[in-house]
């Protein structure tokens, strides 16, 4: 029986070796160590045994049965192994197929622009004011300092839907509803919106573009105070390098009136293309606000001064990211919009 | 304004400062200087040319072959000019020579003569043809006899000059001419400026002897002044004056004419020449026009004029339309002998309208229509006598006829130095402020502290304490003023829950895919309408440019379909675009249109494009539906939305449908119309535009959260077979009717219709969860829920269940 016992296992052992996979293995388990195999029949044949023989025997057969065990679990371990190494092989793919397209529209380049700017001045604790595309006469024009005939109003050329309605020219009207609906309080806000003027469009001229312009109103707010202001903003949106200088220049709505520059950002300031070799740009325009502009919205201007500033995210946009026709913003050609997608450094 | 530096060095000392350097200077202190032109153009080697003998070319008509003295030599130049003749003094450019356009001079052979070099028309030189003499437009130009053969061409013709190009915003009429040019140079440089020295001998016949002068008009025409100057002689100007015009961009004429437009252009002040004798009446009388008098001016145009319309007259009809262009039958000419200078002062308002209503702005309705100085109008016209008595030999009679009801006391302001430096934020000293006052030749006296001015009326821009301090700064710099920030009452700024809103649309729907599109909210007057989600007026503008941007838009699809067009005719053929504006509709009470925010989506092409997995699909009604059902949701308004299918023009009727928010139409979407694809050439498009206005401002519930699940809830999958018209919607509707409150969620998952289902029937399934936050459900209750929709369904929707 010993030897039964011996043969048994070598059988056993290289038939396990010989298992070339799960499923053969296991067949294998079955064969020799389930209920109906001939270990567990030599088990069950014990009691034939003489009673001293049986636990020597008994001993013999568990020793085999461990071996046997054993043996099948370290060859179990390495088919799967070598299983699971098949069907990774099996899977693998190749990692430069496209990959599927995550839906991805983005902001037109002007509402870029124009969040940009809300969002540095939200940062200052400026509010956003809107008002109505279509005017008064009144408030685009004759509350801003500009009364019917006043020469300046040639170098803004209206659409007009009556003789007292307009499409605005710019979106100050907005500043003077504001002020007027303030009675006297103290203001900081921010206006972007449409504006339309009448221009044939080409490459440098749209009837259709956008303004955003900024008012501060309050007791002793001073001309430094608009410098400081606007210095910041040149920073924060053309790179902290930046240096402004402010140009005199003449609106109706404000007195003293100057025209931004900033140092060229292309160039640093040596002279480039983008800046006609000047090393400046011309970004703004702004001033401090007309005494009589505050007078007719019903401010002291004895007590109360303001400062207010204007820009054309179009002409941010095209110097920003060297678009060189503006009719490109009112195109919506789909190969222009989509490279507005990405952040910038 | 074209300022040429060597006319300015007439008045004030610019010498040893480079062009560029002063035309920055200008910039800084408030006039830009738009460009600086290099008028002798890099030209050398042009020349005094004598024409000691000019005969035809034997071998061609149009030659002539000239024998020319250049100085050095007399050497042979064919020249092909008709008005070339011996005996002229010409301008000659030698061989060498470069001319304007990079034209280089060669020695060359014309028919078989040689030729060296080429004798020069004024635009060979560079000159505009505009302003080039009439004599000489055709042909070359001829120098004063006195010119000396070989002398420098350039200095003699003014070329050997920079002129800069001023940008004048429309405050600074005082720069509208030389001496105000030269105020504020000088005032930049710190120097004091050299004034014209008006002195001449006066014959002792009286103007007013020979001329009446009566101003109807008093209110447009404060103050007039007329000279009179007798035996001129017309001619040509001598060199140096007509150079100077031709800096200026003015062409010369004749020695009075060019006299008056000299002075127009050094003072500011426009005056007009008449012909005395062509006046007739000895008189000249200040009126309105009668409606529908008639006028030839200068240009030979006949007007027709209106009743407030100034007019000069000779007592019986009009000789000039006052401050904008003088008439033709009173005009200065060759035999002319006696001259009426005429110096006014013509009201801003009223030049400003004849200009405009005539269509005609004039280098003097320029001027007028900003107001000129009411104390030059006297002076100017003594600068012309003086002028004319020197140049055209004139006589010029004693005193001047007068008509004077102007205002001309300054300005007064009164201002502390304090009041200026809070407004900029500055510490400039009281002495500085009068330093920088004086260099601006602006009097000022300190009284107790105080500034006390006396704006000059040359700067009509000077009224109130704000335009000192703005003199101040600009002359202090810009530079000088520190920065600071506001300090305010401080308010918490940022976004209204409005802006915030839309930002949030704008960010929904871009992280859907769709691409943002600016259009134009001018349109036609017929596509206005198209789409609107109301009916209302149009708003038209009076004078559109084009029958295309004539009327306000009342939906954004129009322009979204354009936008689509112009993508897919350029091979972009899945383009999914948003827009959000204003649409205007009818009219409000304060009579302007009432703007409402709307938003707009069109797509067309295909949704999903992942080909190489085998996975495509167009864009359909779901796709956009699924998108507003995103997008509501985001904004708090899940189940208040509801689909109604609708008829709209120009969109398919099968698969378009109203947007409700909580019953209200607030939007439509849907399929458009095959035959708007047509037109547009557009393939299977789908669009949709709601009010966001009121989207936005609708009031949604408190965000609170609810409990995270804590008990498992129970699905059961319903398969029905129902009519085909019965909607996904009604059974919706029945199931959550029915399915009370255990009911959760219900999602349709299965829609069939086709093999195995009956002839005008469809199989739809559903599934449905059961829930109950309190504790774990019992199958006795959902199989009671349950029964109950399953009964619903049959008896309300005809439903048959299926195995």
């Amino acid at each position: 029986m010993e030897q039964q016992l011996q043969q048994l296992k070598e059988e056993a052992l290289k038939k396990i070796q010989d298992a070339s996979d799960v499923k053969e293995l296991n067949d294998v388990r079955v064969a020799y160590l389930g209920k109906k195999g001939p270990i567990t029949d030599l088990l069950k044949g014990m009691g034939k045994l003489p009673a001293e023989e049986r636990p020597k025997m008994g001993a013999l057969v568990n020793v085999v049965r461990e071996t046997v065990t054993e043996a099948l679990e370290s060859r179990m371990t390495l088919l799967e192994e070598a299983a699971i190494q098949a069907q990774l092989e099996n899977e693998s793919i190749d990692v430069t197929l496209p990959g599927r397209p995550a839906p991805a529209g983005n902001h037109h380049p002007l509402t870029r622009v124009v969040e940009e700017i809300e969002d540095f001045f939200i940062s200052m604790g400026y509010e956003i004011a809107e008002g109505p595309e279509v005017e008064k006469d009144y408030y685009n024009f004759e509350a801003l300092n500009l009364p019917k005939g006043h020469p300046a109003r040639d170098m803004q050329d209206s659409f007009y839907i009556s003789e007292d309605i307009l499409l605005r020219t710019h979106t100050s009207p907005v500043q003077a509803r504001t002020m007027e609906a303030k009675k006297g309080e103290a203001i900081k806000i921010i206006c972007p919106g449409k504006v339309y003027r009448r221009d044939n469009d080409d490459a440098t001229h749209s009837h259709q573009f956008t303004q955003i312009e900024g008012l501060v109103v309050g007791e002793n707010i001073r001309m430094s105070d608009l410098k400081g202001t606007l210095d910041l903003f040149a920073k924060k949106m053309f790179g902290a390098d930046r240096e402004i200088r402010l140009r005199p220049s003449f609106f109706p709505f404000t007195e003293p009136s100057v025209e931004m520059d900033i140092s060229c950002f292309k160039c640093g300031g040596a002279g480039c293309n983008v800046c006609k070799k000047t090393g400046w740009i011309e970004i703004l325009g702004a001033g401090m606000v007309h005494p009589n502009v505050l007078k007719m919205a019903g401010y002291d201007p004895s007590v109360v001064t303001g400062f207010a500033f204007g820009m054309g995210p179009e002409r941010i946009a095209m110097l920003k990211y060297g678009v060189e026709d503006i009719r490109h913003f009112y195109t919506n050609d789909i190969r222009f919009i989509s490279q507005f997608n990405r952040t910038e450094a | 304004m074209l300022v040429s530096t060597k006319w300015l060095s007439k008045y004030v000392n610019i010498n040893g400062i480079a062009p560029a350097d002063l035309a920055e200077r200008i910039t800084r202190a408030g006039i830009e200087v738009d460009s600086i032109i290099n008028r002798s153009q890099g030209m050398t080697n042009v020349v005094v040319g004598h024409v000691k003998e000019c005969v035809k070319h034997p071998e061609a008509d149009k030659l002539n072959i000239c024998q020319v003295d250049v100085g050095e030599e007399t050497t042979q130049i064919i020249c092909g000019a008709p008005n070339v003749a011996q005996g002229q003094k010409v301008i000659v450019a030698r061989p060498g020579a470069v001319l304007p356009g990079g034209v280089k001079i060669k020695k060359a052979k014309l028919r078989g003569e040689e030729s060296n070099g080429m004798i020069c028309s004024l635009q060979e030189l560079g000159i505009e043809g505009k302003l080039v003499p009439k004599a000489y437009a055709e042909g070359i130009y001829v120098l004063p006899k006195d010119a000396l053969p070989g002398e420098d061409a350039l200095p003699l013709l003014g070329l050997d000059d920079t002129v800069l190009e001023f940008d004048l915003t429309p405050n600074r009429s005082d720069a509208l001419s030389m001496l105000g040019v030269a105020y504020e140079v000088g005032a930049i440089l710190s120097q004091g400026i050299a004034l014209p020295d008006i002195n001449y001998d006066q014959a002792s016949e009286k103007a007013e002897d020979l001329l009446k002068l009566r101003v109807e008009a008093t209110h447009d025409n404060p103050m007039y002044v007329a000279k009179v100057v007798k035996n001129v002689t017309i001619s040509e100007s001598p060199l140096w004056l007509q150079n100077y015009l031709m800096a200026a961009g003015v062409r010369p004429h004749n020695n009075v004419v060019d006299i008056t437009n000299f002075v127009l252009m050094e003072y500011g002040q426009p005056l007009h020449a008449f012909d005395y004798d062509r006046l007739e009446t000895g008189e000249i009388v200040v009126r309105h026009a009668e409606e529908g008098e008639k006028i030839v001016t200068l240009d030979d145009a006949e007007r027709t004029l209106r009743s407030h319309n100034l007019v000069i007259t000779n007592g019986k009809e009009p000789v000039a339309l006052a401050g904008v262009m003088g008439g033709a039958n009173s005009e200065v000419h060759d035999g002319t002998t006696t001259v009426v200078i005429e110096s006014a002062y013509f009201a801003p308002a009223s030049v400003r309208q004849t200009s405009k209503e005539v269509g005609l702005r004039s280098d003097a309705s320029a001027r007028f229509e900003k107001g000129v100085d009411p104390n030059r109008v006297q002076e100017a016209a003594e600068r012309a006598a003086q002028l004319i008595a020197e140049l055209a030999g004139g006589a010029v009679l004693a005193g001047s006829v007068v008509f004077d009801e102007l205002e001309k006391t300054p300005e007064r302001i009164v201002i502390s130095p304090d009041y200026i430096n809070s407004r900029l934020g500055m510490k400039i000293s009281m002495d500085e402020m009068m330093t920088i006052l004086k260099r601006l030749q602006i009097p000022t006296d300190a009284v107790n502290g105080q500034l006390v001015i006396d704006a000059p009326t040359r700067r009509q821009d000077l009224k109130i304490k704000e335009d000192i301090i703005e003199e101040i700064a600009r002359m202090h710099g810009y530079d000088e003023i520190p920065k600071t920030l506001p300090v305010t009452e401080s308010v918490p700024g940022g976004l209204t829950p409005y802006q915030a809103k839309r930002r949030v649309v704008r960010d929904f729907l871009e992280g859907a895919g769709l691409y943002q599109a600016i259009t134009y909210s001018l349109t036609s007057k017929e596509q206005s309408q198209a789409f609107a989600l109301e009916t209302a007026e149009t708003t038209d503008l009076l004078m559109p440019m084009s029958e295309e941007r004539s009327t306000l838009r009342q939906s954004l699809i129009p322009h979204l379909l354009e936008a689509l067009t112009y993508n897919v005719a350029r091979r972009m053929d899945s383009v999914a675009l948003y827009e959000t504006g204003s649409v205007f509709l009818g009219m409000e009470e304060d009579g302007l249109p009432k703007e409402v925010e709307h938003l707009a989506v069109a797509m067309t092409g295909q949704w999903v494009d992942h080909a190489w997995q085998g996975e495509s699909k167009n864009v359909d009604f779901f796709v956009l539906k699924g998108i507003v059902e995103g997008l509501m949701n985001r904004l708090g308004f899940s189940d208040r939305l509801t689909f109604e299918k609708a008829a709209i023009a120009g969109m398919h009727p099968g698969r378009t449908a109203d947007i409700l928010l909580d019953g209200n139409r607030v939007g439509l979407i849907g399929q458009l119309h095959p035959s708007e694809m047509k037109k547009r050439d557009l393939k299977e498009t789908y669009v949709m535009e709601i009010n966001l206005a009121d989207v936005l401002k609708a009031e949604t519930a408190e965000l609170i959260y609810k409990p995270v699940p804590r008990f498992p809830s129970m699905t059961r999958d319903i398969a029905l077979v129902v009519s085909k018209e019965t909607t996904a919607g009604k059974l919706e509707h029945i199931i959550r009717d029915a399915g009370g409150k255990l009911l959760k969620d219900v999602k349709l998952f299965d829609l069939y219709e086709g093999k195995n289902v009956e002839e005008g029937k469809k199989s739809i399934a559903f599934s449905l969860t059961y829930f109950d936050p309190e504790r774990t459900l019992t199958d006795e209750e959902v199989v009671k829920a349950h029964d109950k929709v399953l009964t619903a369904l049959t008896t309300q929707a005809d439903a048959q269940l299926r195995g």
